[in-house]
């Protein structure tokens, strides 16, 4: 499964992109398990996902909480808690 | 229902005249207005820049809209964010609530904003002389949005 990630404010900054085009591997199957996973991908993943409990995420411009099922999902966001207002 | 996300700033008073214009069955409007502060966390700042993933906030905004509606009797709704860099002194945010009497269009107008703050997805990143950092959600932010998720309670309808 491909899927877009995106990723705002510092999580952007850590990991030094806006976006990306995923192939997902097998076994990912929650917005936790693709956390866990991209921390792997390289130091700069593992420097935004080092404290995944901070991250906040949003599947197809929807908040979802770690443990929500990513099958279906067109693109995945990735962020840290909001502070507009 | 107005929502918009722009870079420009707005006038609160001309969005508040064209909400009500040719209309007699508002009896109150709520207008807030976020300014940007020339201090954050005890510090000054020399600037703010927001930063918004804009096909979210869109809808996110929008359904909290639609649930104010759903909680209360409103007439007209109208959220403004802005977005980009900001000075001290600038509008961030504009929320106008118009309803028949003025509880619902206070409570309306509170909810939308404890919303705003938390599930927007808005990022606010401060400049120092230092250099740059972002905002830190707060706790206090956090409780404000968890106490309107108990069931709603319609206020006392009357102005």
């Amino acid at each position: 499964m491909t899927v877009k990630i995106r990723y705002f404010a510092w999580v952007r900054e850590r990991v030094g992109k806006t976006d990306e085009e995923i192939d997902l591997p097998p076994g990912i199957t929650t917005v936790g398990d693709l956390m866990t996973w991209l921390a792997k991908r390289g130091e700069e993943y593992a420097h935004a996902f080092d404290n995944p409990k901070v991250i906040r995420a949003a599947i197809d411009r929807s908040h979802v909480r770690p443990e929500t099922a990513i099958a279906g999902a067109r693109e995945i966001a990735f962020f840290p808690p909001m502070t507009g207002g | 229902m107005t929502i918009r996300l722009q870079r420009e700033d707005f006038d609160a008073a001309a969005e508040a005249a064209a909400l009500t214009r040719g209309r007699t069955d508002i009896g109150a409007v709520v207008t807030f207005t976020g300014i940007c502060r020339g201090d954050e966390a005890g510090e000054p700042i020399a600037a703010l820049t927001l930063e918004h993933f804009p096909e979210m906030a869109e809808a996110e905004i929008r359904r909290h809209v639609e649930e104010a509606q759903r909680r209360w009797t409103l007439l007209s709704v109208t959220v403004i964010h802005r977005h980009g860099r900001l000075v001290p002194g600038d509008n961030i945010v504009l929320v106008i609530t118009a309803a028949s009497h003025r509880s619902a269009a206070f409570a309306a107008a509170e909810f939308l904003m404890d919303y705003l703050k938390t599930r927007a997805p808005f990022w606010k990143q401060v400049e120092r002389s230092g250099g740059k950092s972002w905002v830190e959600a707060t706790a206090k932010d956090n409780a404000a949005a968890e106490r309107w998720s108990k069931p709603a309670v319609q206020p006392a309808r009357r102005g």
